[in-house]
């Protein structure tokens, strides 16, 4: 029975460590924000570098949650982010009819390009107009993978189809992978497919992935990020001045400078277009 | 097959040059498993012992609700806390959503009933007349349910190891609730998760194999209690 | 035989299980210094009687008392229970050492580890299985388990010990040597015992006194000799072993005589009763004497001729049957056997007391 004793005693002691340990964190907690944003953005790295420049210049805590953009608006619509950094235009000009939001700034883009197979086997390499690229994907065939889970690339996939002229939906050739961008090329290499991605990933996981870029340039594939404050007015819990604070950040010169060089030694080219204070006009939307 | 011995090799650097984050990441998998684990062999096996001695109605239907959840899809779980913990849910006012905490909790959840079912079959599986002959060895029921429990102390080691193998694997509520942040809630499954969508296979492999190097060390030293206990 | 004081006493005790009664017991007690042995079929409410004592289970009705003050279910039954010692058919032992074991009931009663250690090493001693100490309970034979179940049960030093069918699951030997040795410790110790079992020998080895129980009551209480000797009823005569069971007619009746029909022969018996009444007679094998020629006819005995038609041997002695208008079974010796050179087949003439029958009125 005295061991018995002994692990008991053994048992308290950890559980009394555990929550020294596990209390030190939460000190921070009236300055957290809630960044909602999309996959691209943590994949590619680039949060993991201007996260911590804002928290050591601002001393927020920044939570980042990175999903897809139609579940970080939802977030937004729901009070449960403070601020979101995505790239679904579209659904954000609809975000800010609903007054979801109280500021959106315009940040910088990348760009959407279509990748497949070296062998490209609907001929699409060279072809100018996304609408056609799609029409050509259509026409041979050939296998097309969709993320099919509502985040901005998904949405300007569909949105691309539709200017084609194309239901794909239900097509043998069209599989959802229900996945993020880095896993959905994955799959594309793996099943040596076409699909559509932004640069950023994609330049991010080359080496790994036998995926050529066949289409790319038109306005049309531009991937643009805003940077929205969640309105306070719906969602009184929401941290305003925080909110404010990140959305100056990223359109800061000194930002938009760090974003400019980001991936250049990495991929020999940058992954992400500083566009502060521009017009969307600019862009060619 | 190259890429796992990659993996292997930077695994292998990562732990040796005790690389910071690889450190945090680890440290945070072992203090939120651990702790979820801990709570659940408190409830689980308090809990599970009683409804394991007492006759009441719906005793079956208990036991069987216990043993559907000992599968609770871990992402059913995150989904779950996460809208219990939004600032705009019921139990927004302990603030604790993308936090360690709302990950020991929701790792609760998962592994209580984990630890609930096996100690429930475990005192169960012990002779009927067991109960009876301590008592009549002049036992109080505190110390009654003590020698059972001790009695049935094997399974139950085996029944921790479940619940924390459950737990430190899963990834689903882990995501949910944690958010996956940087230095702060990132454990060892969800930066695998994270490392294979960046596309980082070498290094998602290599915290793989920390994450099962993890998990054997555990079970290995609760095993070696579990053959000590035996007497000769 | 001194007057002894009663121990534990049950009083129009009554247990139900699911609505049905599965004991009843207007009254019982277990004296100081005496061992009584409760015997009958199974499933007929001895474990639950023992339960009962152990004030281990919830009786419908009545009460309990220990030395004559009544023991209440709750945590006045712990410090009552600590005053008395169980042990089951199954060893019921802990996963640990023989010697963790044999203390166990020291330990819930938080002695010093020196008082402890002492009872716990001169305990096993008695029940020799001192070299076994630090044994994993786990690695013991079925004796040497049970011994161990005995000497925990024993170290508390109860005033009164349950046994449940304690040897039932042992081979013959060892129960033997084990029955020996639970005979010398009760006398030593004086602990009032109660014990269940279906072995006779058993019973009869170590009982002061048998309680005979059927379908959760006791039938018949007495001395060992009383119950084997003069059963209350057709129940207990087959029970205790009296294979030869006839139902017969009173034929004639008078002067303390009764002249009974048992198929188409006629017994004579002392008794009363009226003519055309049906009657039971129980005759144990023992008392039925085979010659191959017709005895000396006396009053005091009954004849019947017949003819052997099986003979089953139990080692030392056979069981003859013999059919006689009805079937008579005899215990023989081999040695007997082999003098009448008795075959199946064969004429003999069997023989009993008239004292040796014991009659029951057919209800």
């Amino acid at each position: 029975m005295n061991r018995a004793r002994n692990i008991v005693s053994l048992f308290t002691a950890l559980v009394a460590l555990f929550c020294v340990a596990m209390a030190q964190p939460a000190a921070a907690a009236q300055k957290n924000l809630i960044l909602a944003t999309t996959t691209s953005t943590q994949d590619s790295g680039l949060l993991d570098v201007l996260i911590p420049l804002f928290e050591k210049e601002s001393g927020y805590f920044v939570k980042t949650i990175a999903v897809g953009s139609g579940q970080a608006m939802t977030m937004g619509k729901k009070g449960e982010a403070d601020v979101l950094l995505v790239h679904s235009p579209d659904a954000e000009k609809k975000f800010m009819a609903e007054a979801a939001g109280s500021s959106r700034r315009l940040v910088m883009h990348n760009d959407f390009i279509v990748v497949g197979p070296t062998s490209d086997p609907a001929r699409i390499k060279g072809t100018k107009s996304s609408a056609e690229v799609f029409k050509k994907i259509a026409q041979a065939g050939t296998l097309f993978l969709s993320r099919g889970d509502n985040s901005g690339t998904h949405a300007k996939e569909k949105g691309l189809w539709k200017v084609a002229g194309i239901g794909p939906d239900g097509q043998k050739w069209y599989q959802q992978t229900g996945l993020g961008m880095g896993q959905t090329l994955n799959v594309a290499a793996e099943k040596k497919g076409y699909t559509l991605t932004d640069r950023a990933t994609y330049l991010a996981l080359r080496k790994t992935l036998g995926l050529e870029i066949l289409a790319e340039g038109d306005p049309q594939l531009l991937n643009i990020y805003h940077v929205i404050e969640v309105n306070p007015a719906k969602w009184p819990k929401v941290n305003t001045a925080g909110a404010k604070a990140f959305a100056d950040f990223m359109v800061s010169k000194k930002t938009q400078e760090v974003i400019a060089k980001f991936g250049v030694d990495k991929y020999g080219s940058p992954l992400f277009f500083p566009d502060a204070g521009k017009k969307p006009e600019s862009l060619g939307l | 097959m190259e890429l796992i011995l990659d993996g292997f090799v930077q695994a292998w650097h990562l732990l040796v040059s005790l690389d910071r984050e690889v450190l945090s990441v680890v440290l945070l998998s072992l203090k939120v498993s651990g702790l979820a684990t801990l709570i659940s062999l408190v409830i689980g096996t308090l809990g599970g012992t009683a409804v394991a001695l007492t006759d009441f109605p719906g005793k079956r239907l208990i036991v069987s609700v216990v043993n559907t959840s000992m599968g609770l899809p871990p992402v059913v779980v995150g989904l779950f806390v996460t809208i219990m913990l939004w600032r705009n849910g019921p139990l927004s006012a302990w603030d604790i959503l993308y936090t360690p905490t709302a990950m020991v909790i929701a790792q609760t959840i998962i592994a209580t009933p984990i630890v609930m079912g096996i100690s429930i079959a475990a005192i169960q599986n012990l002779p009927a007349n067991l109960r009876l002959q301590i008592l009549a060895l002049g036992a109080s029921r505190s110390q009654m349910v003590w020698l059972l429990v001790k009695e049935a102390r094997l399974p139950l080691l085996a029944g921790i190891m479940a619940g924390f193998g459950g737990v430190i694997s899963e990834v689903g509520a882990s995501i949910m609730v944690g958010g996956n942040i940087k230095g702060y809630t990132r454990v060892l499954t969800t930066a695998t998760v994270m490392e294979t969508s960046r596309g980082n296979f070498d290094t998602a492999i290599a915290l793989g194999i920390i994450l099962l190097a993890l998990c054997f060390a555990v079970n290995y030293l609760l095993t070696v209690v579990q053959q000590r206990e035996r007497p000769r | 035989m001194t007057v002894r004081k009663p121990i534990l006493e049950l009083r129009d005790f009554r247990v139900e299980r699911g609505g049905t009664e599965v004991l009843r017991i207007p009254s019982f007690s277990l004296n100081e210094n005496e061992t009584v042995a409760l015997i009958g079929p199974n499933g007929t409410g001895k474990s639950t009687f023992l339960l009962s004592l152990a004030c281990l289970l919830k009786p419908a009705d009545g009460e309990l008392l220990f030395r004559g003050e009544t023991v209440r279910m709750g945590s006045g039954a712990t410090d009552f229970r600590r005053k008395l010692a169980m042990v089951f058919q199954d060893p019921l032992l802990f996963d640990a050492t023989v010697f963790d074991n044999v203390a166990a009931g020291l330990k819930i009663r938080r002695l010093p580890a020196t008082v402890i250690r002492e009872r716990v090493t001169s305990c096993m001693e008695r029940f020799r299985i001192a070299h076994l100490a630090d044994r994993s309970a786990r690695k013991l034979s079925g004796g040497e388990a049970q011994r161990t179940s005995l000497a925990r049960a024993f170290a508390t030093r109860p005033e009164v010990i349950l046994l449940d069918e304690p040897f039932v699951a042992l081979d013959p030997p060892t129960r033997q040597t084990l029955t020996d040795d639970l005979e010398q410790i009760l006398r030593e110790s004086g602990t009032a015992a109660i014990m269940t079992t279906h072995d006779q020998v058993e019973a009869l080895r170590l009982a002061d006194r048998l309680v005979v129980m059927h379908q959760g009551s006791i039938v018949q209480t007495g001395t060992p000799s009383t119950v084997m000797g003069q059963p209350a009823n057709e129940f207990v005569a087959t029970f205790v072993g009296m294979e030869n069971v006839f139902t017969g007619t009173v034929a004639e009746a008078g002067n303390g005589l009764l002249a009974l029909k048992v198929a188409d022969r006629t017994m004579e018996l002392p008794g009363d009763g009226a003519p055309g009444e049906r009657v039971v007679l129980c005759i144990h094998p023992e008392h039925v004497v085979v010659t191959p020629t017709s005895p000396d006819r006396t009053s005091a005995r009954n004849v019947f001729s017949g003819s052997v038609t099986k003979i089953v041997s139990l080692g030392l002695f056979n069981k003859v049957y013999m059919d006689c208008g009805f079937t008579l079974v005899a215990t023989v010796t081999n040695q007997s056997l082999s003098q009448l050179a008795l075959t199946p087949g064969c004429q003999v003439y069997a023989s009993f007391k008239a004292t040796a029958v014991h009659l029951f009125r057919k209800g």
